[in-house]
């Protein structure tokens, strides 16, 4: 329903691009079909960890249909340690380079070696047993803990650690130490009446999407290359690609397809480098496009960590003290997101004295890349089951021990970053309002959970393009890839500000040479970041229209006033229409288009929290979800149906990491590569998610939205911890809690009950 | 290259020969052969339900069937839903209800969705969470997807003219 001040914020129109997309009609990534295609197919390490002694493709090559094979050897060589980003992180240009293909040396199973362009995909699959690599294993590390160990294998022999105190003296697993410290905490905690302390351990974990990772693109003679892919960043891949292949950016562009999910996972040029390399040795356009198990083991999934918590409280619930060890598995080369997970978990709460210490480990596993909120679940799951067990201890409501801490607008972060206008203590007052909370639960092995989460979001920089038709309809060209339903917002805010239906705004996405520079739609930044630059189009195309509708009511511009639609002439009755002035465009002084540009944005933090009832099945550990509400302060819902799409979501791939999903590792090799053995939720899994949207301003941009994409995350797992705990009186430290880990934790806790 | 054979099949009502290798399966001749990219690929292994078609009158993973398997069966793809510019009632109540973020599952739920409401029009939660757990969907956590799958339900149940409980 519209509220009174807007007339198109807040409704819930049908998304522009639904239709293409409920009737097939809608072109994917690896829907792309090029005349004169070739198929690609990548040959990875079967190693985790070797030295490559030779690689010959000549039966390969002389196979019919087979028409280019690449190596490592193909890419320009990269030594220095130059960064590049990668969505919401940077990674070393020459590691990325080895994510595209490996030379000399392989550092997780599933790295590519060679690539191949055939014909057919089926020949292209038969060609890939036909290269002969000779490798050398060397020792490996594909354990977080055993690899920071002083006696673990070194994996890469140029990796020193990083901390404040400078460079390590010798080779190590850890690529760097940071530190947030304020206070005293032994004092704070000599201060405690109640401390806790408890070791956490997460497993690695995918995003998932169903899209598998692809790429096609085509080196033309004058060495232009066009490359379509899914991707949450174009210009990203446009940098990257440039970089690895030292082409000039203007040199390539990047077509972005309708993508099938990302979560974080598709910043990174996996593909592209290669297919663009197979295309220029071919002269034809090629494809590729990811298996699953690729997917799995040779993509970019979301760390394991192991977290240490301990916080203390006073009688009356202030914490005074906290201290977290955090060690974050950055997979085959430096990186994880353990630098915005040391700031995640203390920052939503008060504390004068805490001491975080953050380790990011090299092991000899697939390079994380982002996945939702990255980094923010483990943590958030650690620190908020601690709370639930300090509230329990202190016999205090878990919600009032969180409204007794929590920060507001003016507090700091854990980095000494002050919050702007922020919502936690409101989402806890209508968390403790809601229905849910105060509804009875009946019946044995049952038990309600709560757990709050935070996301700091990113903001960035956008660029839009307004254009108009000659029958008064706008078309709004944005850089941002739609993963979720923002082109439909985008066109909701031209509607509102234009004074427009949405029927009459036609969005859509366009490539890397049709509009100007966008950061990647990550970072929960689209609606926030590219929804400022739509609207400062709007106000540009505002400010020109005013002195089109001058000229058609002649009268002098100062006297135009605009509201809602109209362009009126103060104190008169005249006025004109924006779609009439916009199809009288070319007759009052010709085709005009409108930019917006956004950055340099206040953080718009998203709070968020879960509250779940479940079941525990007492025989088998088996945890049922009987009830699931998902709470965010969200600024405010433009399309409210897609903001309670993102809380759904992300609850619900929270309750898959928290329930059900992990990386299983036997001596480097991913065990279970496929969507059978790697467990994500199925519908018959969940009841329905209910959601409540708080609206409380954010301090910039317009209607004083946030973005909304990733708080949704970090809390499921610890709110499910915590009702087990309530259903069967275990406190769980383990992702994911599986019904076996349940059972075990379970029969452990009756034995000692037994013994005492 | 292995010797290719002829396919004759039904497909969204429309006789269509096709030649396809031994080793090709159903999904990625309709893909890459007949351009029907509307069916999607998630896993190439039955574990997703991203390339669900209908194949006579029974859902189906287009990746687990060989191509030359299909030859004399009607196959009903996601293109074949709509009836000309009209939308199905599920097409329709998946954009009304906003179950689709990213959209690449989609198609699959779609025509998992109609072939159960092709046998039971009046499924209840359960039965559709049920018949729908062979699809995966990473983006909505299911919710609106299963109310959609109702709501067109009803749709359906009122245009059949059948006595009805849902109200509009």
């Amino acid at each position: 329903m519209a509220t009174p001040e807007y007339r198109v914020i807040g409704t819930r129109p049908i998304r522009p691009d639904g239709y293409g997309k409920v009737t097939g009609r809608d072109l994917y990534g690896p829907d792309v079909h090029v005349p004169g295609m070739l198929y690609a197919k990548v040959l990875r390490s079967p190693h985790p960890h070797a030295r490559i002694r030779s690689i010959d493709a000549s039966k390969a090559l002389a196979l019919p249909g087979v028409m280019a094979i690449v190596t490592g050897e193909d890419l320009p060589r990269i030594e220095s340690s130059e960064r590049i980003s990668s969505g919401e992180e940077s990674i070393e240009v020459r590691f990325m380079s080895a994510l595209a293909l490996a030379r000399e040396k392989v550092f997780f199973k599933g790295q590519p070696v060679a690539a191949v362009a055939a014909t057919s995909l089926s020949i292209a699959k038969e060609a890939l047993g036909l290269i002969d690599v000779q490798y050398e294993p060397l020792p490996f590390v594909d354990d977080l803990l055993e690899a920071m160990k002083e006696e673990a294998p070194v994996i890469h022999g140029d990796l020193y650690t990083e901390s404040l105190a400078g460079k390590g003296s010798r080779p190590s697993n850890i690529a760097r130490h940071i530190q947030h410290v304020r206070g005293d905490v032994q004092k704070g905690m000599a201060e405690a009446d109640v401390i806790v302390e408890r070791e956490f351990r997460t497993q690695m974990v995918h995003q998932g999407y169903i899209e598998p990772t692809n790429s096609t693109a085509y080196y033309a003679p004058d060495g232009r290359v066009t490359i379509w892919t899914s991707t949450q960043g174009a210009w990203d891949i446009r940098s990257q690609v440039a970089t690895i292949l030292q082409i000039p950016e203007g040199d390539i562009k990047v077509v972005p397809m309708e993508i099938g999910g990302g979560f974080g996972g598709k910043f990174t040029a996996y593909l592209d480098p290669v297919v663009v390399l197979l295309s220029k040795k071919t002269g034809r356009p090629v494809k590729a496009v990811m298996t699953r198990s690729e997917v799995f083991q040779a993509t970019g999934p979301g760390s394991d960590a192991y977290i240490r918590v301990k916080i203390g409280a006073k009688r009356d619930g202030q914490l005074v003290a906290a201290e977290a060890f955090l060690a974050y598995d950055a997979g085959a080369f430096p990186g994880s997101p353990v630098g915005s997970a040391a700031i995640t978990g203390f920052s939503p709460y008060n504390i004068p004295n805490f001491k975080i210490d953050g380790y990011d480990v090299v092991t000899n596993r697939p390079r994380v890349k982002a996945y939702r909120a990255p980094g923010g679940t483990p943590i958030g799951f650690a620190v908020e089951t601690v709370l639930d067990e300090i509230a329990e201890r202190l016999e205090m409501d878990p919600v009032d021990l969180r409204l007794r801490n929590a920060v507001g607008p003016g507090d700091r972060m854990v980095n000494g970053v002050q919050f702007p206008s922020i919502g936690f203590r409101e989402l806890l007052q209508k968390v403790k309002e809601h229905p849910h909370y105060s509804a009875p639960l009946e019946g044995q092995w049952v038990g309600r959970g709560f757990a709050a989460g935070f996301w700091m979001n990113g903001a960035g920089t956008s660029t839009v393009h307004l254009t108009f038709n000659t029958d008064g309809t706008v078309n709004l060209i944005e850089g941002s890839t739609d993963i979720g339903g923002t082109r439909a917002t985008m066109a909701q805010i031209v509607a509102e500000e234009l004074g427009l239906d949405m029927h009459e705004v036609r969005p859509r996405v366009g490539d890397t040479e049709c509009v100007g520079f966008n950061d990647g739609t990550g970072g929960s930044r689209t609606t926030y970041s590219t929804g400022v630059a739509v609207w400062k189009a709007c106000q540009a195309a505002i400010a020109e229209f005013k002195r089109r509708a001058a000229r058609m009511l002649e009268a002098d511009v100062d006297q135009i006033v605009y509201e809602r639609g109209e362009f009126k002439v103060a104190g008169s009755s005249r006025s004109v229409n924006v779609r009439d002035v916009i199809k009288a465009l070319d007759s009052t002084g010709g085709p005009f288009e409108a930019t917006g540009v956004s950055g340099g944005l206040k953080m718009a933090p998203a709070f968020g929290a879960s509250l779940v009832d479940l079941a525990v099945d007492p025989e088998t550990g088996k945890v049922t979800i009987l009830r699931w509400t998902q709470f965010q302060d969200v600024g405010k819902a433009i399309h409210p149906s897609y903001v309670e799409g993102q809380l759904q979501g992300g609850a619900v791939q929270g309750i898959g990491w928290g329930l059900f999903e992990e990386y299983v590792f036997r001596e480097g090799h991913m065990q279970n590569p496929s969507f059978l053995d790697y467990r994500m939720p199925t519908a018959l899994d969940l009841p329905m998610i209910d959601t409540c949207l708080i609206e409380v301003p954010a301090s910039d941009g317009p209607y004083g939205v946030r973005g909304v994409g990733e708080a949704s995350i970090v809390s499921p797992p610890a709110a499910i911890a915590n009702a087990i705990y309530r259903a069967v009186g275990v406190r769980m430290t383990e992702l994911p809690m599986t019904g076996e880990r349940i059972w075990r934790a379970m029969s452990q806790s009756a034995q000692i009950h037994e013994a005492s | 290259m292995p010797g290719r054979m002829i396919v004759r099949a039904v497909i969204n009502g429309e006789e269509r020969e096709f030649l396809a290798e031994p080793r090709q399966t159903l999904l990625e001749v309709l893909r890459e052969e007949l351009l029907l990219t509307g069916t999607k690929e998630g896993c190439g292994n039955g574990n997703c339900g991203a390339c669900t078609i209908i194949v006579d009158g029974r859902p189906a993973n287009a990746c687990l069937i060989l191509a030359v398997q299909a030859d004399g069966s009607t196959i009903e793809t996601v293109e074949g839903l709509a009836r000309g510019a009209e939308l199905h009632p599920l097409q329709q109540a998946f954009l009304e209800e906003a179950a689709l973020q990213c959209g690449i599952c989609t198609p699959g739920f779609l025509m998992a969705a109609k072939a159960l409401l092709d046998r039971n029009p009046d499924p209840t939660e359960a039965e559709v969470r049920h018949f729908l757990a062979g699809n995966l969907c990473r983006c909505t956590g299911y919710d609106k997807i299963v109310r959609a799958v109702l709501k067109a339900a009803a749709m359906m149940r009122r245009e059949a003219g059948a006595p009805s409980e849902v109200s509009a």
